[in-house]
């Protein structure tokens, strides 16, 4: 699973873009923050403020309760500022 | 429909030209061109200078998320054409960021329609501003403002 972060997200996370395989208990947007937070002090302090976080699944917009698992691209930002 | 998202600045005068030149069949075209500020806060007097922009983008996304919108304006209003173009990267002041346009047979839908597809932008597309002043560089926060603006649009 392809993980991006846009923004703050990724200047507090201190990368762009990760590789990883979620154990199979990771399905939705929340437990993949939960299970993301748990890498790293780093990924702790990105994610330590949920309510400011939007997530996109394969490139869609998508709640916190949406499902993640066979996704292939998450994308962790916050709320967009673009226009 | 034609959907940009780029780096490289562009011609405000030169996508006017063109867009209006493909649809001359088309009694009204509006176009909207947000431009770079020079302040950050509620206006030029209280506020701060801002001397540069950073726009984040989530490319891949982003192409996707403005077509879907053009879609939907064009399941909403009678429209021939829709242009949008939006760039990403660094930006001075006065500098455009976004250009939108729209063109029908006539003038209201071309401007509600161009009114939406703005709202609905500055709310949906994979786009973050970081500006940079005197006091360093910050990411701008999304507006409750922009999201009612949206959610004038919500259909009932």
């Amino acid at each position: 699973m392809n993980i991006l972060y846009f923004a703050w997200v990724r200047e507090k996370v201190g990368v762009a873009e990760e590789t990883l395989n979620p154990p199979a208990e990771v399905q939705t947007v929340t437990q993949l923050m939960d299970w993301l937070a748990a890498r790293s002090p780093k990924h702790a302090a990105a994610f330590s403020n949920r309510a400011s976080i939007r997530a996109a699944v394969d490139q869609v917009h998508s709640a916190h309760g949406a499902k993640v698992s066979g996704a292939k691209e998450v994308a962790f930002f916050p709320p967009v500022t673009g226009g | 429909m034609d959907i940009r998202v780029q780096q490289g600045a562009f011609d405000i005068g030169a996508e006017t030209a063109a867009f209006a030149a493909r649809n001359t069949t088309s009694g009204a075209v509006c176009t909207f061109i947000g431009q770079m500020r020079d302040f950050r806060g509620a206006d030029k007097t209280s506020g701060e200078p801002i001397a540069s922009m950073e726009l984040d983008a989530y490319p891949g996304m982003a192409d996707k998320q403005l077509a879907d919108l053009a879609a939907e304006a064009q399941a909403r209003w009678p429209l021939d054409d829709i242009a949008i173009v939006h760039r990403f990267g660094v930006l001075k002041p006065g500098e455009p960021i976004v250009f939108v346009a729209t063109a029908s047979a006539h003038r209201g839908d071309a401007f509600a329609a161009c009114e939406f597809l703005m709202d609905w932008l500055k709310t949906k597309a994979p786009f973050w501003k970081k500006e940079t002043g005197p006091s360093g560089s910050v990411w701008v926060e999304a507006q409750a403002s922009d999201d009612a603006r949206a959610a004038r649009w919500k259909e009932t």
